[in-house]
């Protein structure tokens, strides 16, 4: 079999830029030529990097479905309790921006138990065809059932595109899907554009933990799929007047191998500090206990956990456990907003770190912000609500 | 520094510094506090397989020794000394079953102890008898075929929560120190109590108790080597751990010098990190200099007595001594490096300098170490007199 | 009982660093380790055994070092490892990975639970799971957090995280379950284990071995292509935003989303 990667010898300078990008220590130097060696995933992070030219992948996938034959942009329109998700008016927003580039229908798979009202929403919201099977036995939380219904779908109806929310039930139903059909699938998009030239849909997505972010390309096999990375994309709002064509479909349904027992709502329970990805602390600028509870809120919005500084902690107004700082907990989060703490080195210490730092504080002149990435100088007493709400959507 | 450890010893040493890390070091400053005994750390450590690498094969053990321990205790006391005693103590109490338990012995409670489902205890020291250990008043009267003991024992690390005690007590009293021997105790045995744990200065993860014996009957098959061969169980005992006290002392110090040459990089004065004046430097210098001593001594007194040497007292007891020593100079001047940080109890270092003090004075103060030491030298010395 | 876990070993992302000057991956003192949340998997895989006996198999595709990610499986203490490994594997994405541990698993034979994490934290793409119940043909449900029972006529009841809470879910085995952190506390290995590991021979199997369509593997088996890799502009520090608060609000909201910065996105685990 050919070797799937290759560097050009004539063509590598020896730069060694490939080596600091290749993440599984693949690459190395020899007589001043890059070399591959046996731990290479072929991810082609080198491939990007490489600036001459010099490293080549093969790429010739199996023989994938009739491009002619394929055309039209498609969304899952994922519901719950006679609502659609709100990833779905995300979805229609890219797909009505690609519906300008491409020139083609948006469409909409929409399947379950009494679901004709959301398909007049779909319309109204800029989708030209809504296939719609409505049938009590299409419960919620069965991928197996949905995915064997979407793909009989796509392939009678072929679309060139094919959309999903990044949700929990669109990444396990998509993948279904695709693996069925026998095509690409990309997961998380931030971005979904249509290449100039070739027509292709261009989706872009983070890897790597977020470090690095990918464009991915299906190019012989159709639908190209993708999920939707949730909260990213903007929602479209209603387009006035449109109008569209509701189709009832029918498939036969297979039978259900899970069955729905209960769906249990959550109550809210303590996040762990040290672990958590999204961190909102308050401070001394708080002035009152009570007004802890719009600390708590902004974490609940952004799924994140509580913190503290010391001032806020000795003032007894929240337990030594959510002190972030020098003698408290150090953390590491993805995000950590600070709200009304002023940036003492000591509490700076325990969260400097965090990826992105975002600081609120009615002192243009706190510390905090000298290592914010972000700041809002104001009342947090006007700030933190306005932000919950914007997020809650 | 290359130790030259084997695979083995490199892998144990990595997975206590892993559990160390992970486990150990999160909940050392609480355990400190509540001076409450680590059982969910003891747990993970019997789960780990450490407690095995100090028992010989045929007892479930992985067939190590002193080194391999030491390792362990070391790794441990990085991240608490206190909690990292649980394990050590239970291995002093381990030793003398090891040295001088009949084969029945061993069966019954080694693969126990090696599996880490229960901890045991060495108990020598009464309340009039310290250093001076000749002094022990405890009786373990011969009676049928049963010993009576009667007598404290005060101050017993892992009291109350280990499950097997050498008690050093007095089969004989009318022979003075030759008419002591070591027999084993189990918890829960009528007539044997517990005191109240002892509120200590550092070490706190640690439990220290009194033992407390009234009428306590044991089977004669108890005994553990011969009657009157107490001190010499006790002694060849205390030649074999303290290479883990060493290593106790050794992982204190290093944890404390690690954390102030940290902390002189991020504390800025006079405009720039203390770690850019010398008097620090040299501070620092000489700290990590000791410890390095300290480390290649304990490895060496532990390698001499896995090798089988007859005579290890000497080497041990430097070994001892010197990283104790090491460890108290090294915490202190991890404290002053600290400066008024290094004060209060919100910052970790305190509780170093507290946690060292007891290693140059538990299992022979650093006196009787020297005593030990000087007299050794005296007799090779006249040994090797043509 | 028999359980299959799919292990994927990957950089630690985790400590992985953005180089400010040239913005490249930093991957000096990035180790290789399992990935995070099939750490979970396995711990669940030797949970179901201990609780209902049976073998746990730790399989996992990819070149010849992930040997050291099945060795690390065996310390722990699963009872025998499976390493696909070809270089005719390579440069898979999540349809071609998922049909080759479909064809490895199917090469195992008869198995009640295949368990994985729910996502690797390189690729992130949590499909590899979907992909290969389908390519077996078994029912699967993302994102566990707990086993609830396993009844002996092989009933099975799980709890299935969801962004705002979770569902209780009945099936029967065989299944394909994907794990989230919730589900329990990963044990360490014991020293008995990883001199078990260091003794261990890892079963290997290429291409061949293994009955499978060529053209379905490696790079000819992914539709999908990387066109390029980037990393993301990282937010010049220090934007400060003042004024009218509701404007102040949006335009920071506006300047995090379009910078991939995942403010809101509920329950992201990274």
């Amino acid at each position: 079999m050919a070797e799937p990667i290759q560097i050009i010898g004539d063509k590598c300078v020896g730069c060694g830029l490939c080596i600091k990008v290749c993440a599984y220590d693949a690459v190395s130097l020899v007589d001043k030529k890059a070399v591959l060696n046996e731990r290479c995933t072929v991810c082609g992070a080198c491939v990007s990097a490489c600036k001459y030219d010099a490293i080549l992948i093969e790429r010739r996938p199996f023989k994938g479905q009739d491009v002619e034959n394929y055309s039209g942009i498609c969304l899952f329109a994922e519901h719950r309790g006679g609502a659609l998700s709100s990833v779905v008016y995300e979805i229609i927003g890219a797909a009505r921006e690609l519906k300008a580039s491409l020139d083609k229908k948006i469409s909409a798979v929409l399947l379950g138990d009494k679901v004709r009202d959301m398909a007049e929403e779909l319309v109204s919201y800029g989708v030209d065809e809504v296939w719609m099977m409505e049938d009590p036995s299409i419960g919620d939380f069965n991928e197996e059932i949905q995915a064997d219904l979407v793909a009989k779908i796509l392939l009678d109806k072929k679309p060139e595109i094919f959309l999903g929310g990044g949700t929990i039930i669109g990444r396990s139903l998509l993948p279904r899907v695709a693996a069925k059909i026998l095509t690409g699938l990309t997961a998380d998009c931030t971005e979904l554009t249509i290449d100039g030239e070739n027509r292709l849909l261009r989706q872009t997505r983070p890897a790597f933990g977020g470090n690095i972010m990918a464009t991915i390309l299906c190019n012989s096999h159709r639908p190209q799929m993708a999920t939707v990375r949730h909260k990213v994309m903007k929602a479209a709002e209603p387009l006035q007047g449109h109008e569209g064509q509701i189709q009832e479909v029918s498939y036969p349904i297979l039978k259900p191998r899970v069955e729905v027992l209960e769906f249990v709502p959550e109550q809210t329970d303590t996040v762990n500090l040290a672990d958590a990805d999204f961190i909102v602390s308050g401070g001394r600028g708080l002035k009152d206990p009570k007004n802890f509870a719009l600390i708590e809120e902004l974490a609940k919005a952004i799924g994140g956990a509580v913190g503290a500084s010391r001032a806020a902690v000795d003032a007894g107004w929240i337990p030594y456990s959510h002190q972030v700082g020098q003698t408290g907990k150090t953390v590491n989060p993805t995000i950590y907003v600070a709200c009304g703490i002023s940036g003492a080195i000591q509490h700076l210490a325990g969260m400097k770190s965090s990826d992105i730092i975002i600081a609120i504080n009615n002192d243009p002149s706190a510390p905090i912000f000298n290592v914010a990435h972000f700041g809002i100088v104001g009342s947090l007493f006007d700030v933190v609500p306005e932000l919950v709400k914007q997020i809650q959507g | 520094m290359n130790y030259f450890l084997t695979e083995e010893q490199e892998m144990i040493r990595d997975l206590a510094a892993k559990i160390a890390k992970e486990k150990v070091a999160p909940v050392a400053l609480e355990y400190d506090e509540k001076g409450t005994f680590p059982w969910d750390i003891v747990e993970l450590l019997a789960k780990a397989d450490l407690f095995r690498v100090f028992v010989p094969e045929e007892y479930d053990g992985l067939g190590g020794g002193i080194m391999e321990m030491s390792l362990v205790v070391e790794e441990l006391s990085k991240a608490c000394g206190g909690i990292a005693l649980a394990y050590a103590a239970s291995g002093l109490g381990t030793i003398p079953i090891i040295l001088f338990g009949s084969e029945e012995q061993k069966k019954k409670y080694l693969p126990r102890l090696a599996a880490g489902e229960i901890l045991a205890a060495f108990a020598l020291t009464e309340p009039e008898a310290g250093s001076d250990a000749a002094a022990v008043k405890t009786k373990a009267v011969p009676d049928g075929d049963e010993y009576v003991l009667n007598g404290t024992k005060q101050w017993i690390t892992n009291g109350g929560e280990a499950f097997i005690y050498t008690v050093i007590a007095l089969t004989d009293p009318t022979r003075g120190p030759r008419g002591a021997s070591a027999v084993l105790v189990e918890k829960d045995t009528p007539g044997f109590e517990f005191g109240k744990k002892e509120d200590k200065m550092g070490i706190r993860a640690s439990v220290t108790r009194e033992l407390i014996f009234n009428d306590c009957k044991v089977p004669k098959t108890n005994l553990l080597g011969r009657e009157g061969a107490g001190f010499l169980v006790a002694m060849k005992t205390f030649d074999q751990s303290r290479p883990g006290v060493a290593a106790q002392a050794l992982g204190i110090a290093q944890g404390a010098l690690d954390k102030a040459v940290a902390y002189s990089r991020e504390r800025k004065q006079f405009g720039k990190p203390i770690s850019a004046f010398q008097g620090v430097q040299f501070m620092l210098a000489d700290m990590a200099t000791q410890v390095e001593a300290a480390r290649a001594l304990t490895y060496a007194a532990a390698r001499t007595i896995d090798a089988g040497a007859r005579n290890v007292s000497r080497v041990s007891a430097m070994a001892k001594v010197f990283a104790s020593d090491t460890a108290m100079r090294v915490t202190t001047d991890a404290v002053q490096i600290y400066g008024g940080y290094g004060y209060m109890k919100e910052y970790p270092m305190e509780k170093l300098m507290r946690d060292a003090k007891i290693t140059q004075i538990y299992e022979g103060t650093n006196q009787i170490q020297r005593e030990v030491i000087g007299l050794q030298l005296i007799k090779e010395s006249l040994q090797k007199k043509e | 009982m028999k359980i299959v876990v799919c292990i994927k070993q990957v950089p630690d992302t985790t400590n992985v660093r953005i180089n400010p000057e040239t913005n490249t991956l930093m991957r000096e003192g990035v180790e290789s380790i399992i990935n995070p949340f099939d750490m979970y998997a396995l711990e669940e895989g030797i949970r179901l055994k201990e609780q209902h006996g049976g073998t746990v198999i730790a399989l996992s595709m990819g070149p010849p070092q992930v040997e050291s990610a099945l060795r690390e499986a065996i310390s722990l203490g699963v009872d025998e490892v499976i390493l696909l490994s070809d270089r005719a594997f390579a440069g898979a994405d999540t349809l071609a990975t998922a049909y080759t541990l479909a064809r490895g698993i199917k090469k195992i034979g008869k198995v009640d639970v295949i368990l994985m994490g729910r996502q690797a934290i390189d690729g992130d793409t949590g499909q590899v799971g979907p992909g290969v119940a389908e390519n077996l043909g078994l029912p699967h449900v993302t994102e566990i957090r707990k086993i609830e029972q396993i009844d002996e006529d092989g009933t099975i009841v799980v709890e299935r995280l969801l962004e705002d809470g979770y569902v209780r879910l009945k099936s029967k085995l065989p299944i394909l379950l994907t794990v989230v952190k919730e589900i329990n506390e990963p044990r360490l290995p014991s020293l008995k284990g990883k001199m078990a590991a260091k003794k261990a021979e890892i079963q290997s199997w290429n291409h061949e071995d293994i009955d499978l369509d060529p053209q379905r593997i490696g790079l000819t088996g992914s539709p999908t292509q990387v066109m390029k890799i980037f990393t993301p502009p990282k937010p010049s520090g220090g934007k400060i935003f003042e004024g009218d608060v509701h404007k102040a609000v949006t335009d920071l909201l506006a300047e995090l989303r379009s910078a991939g910065i995942p403010i809101g996105q509920q329950k992201e685990e990274g």
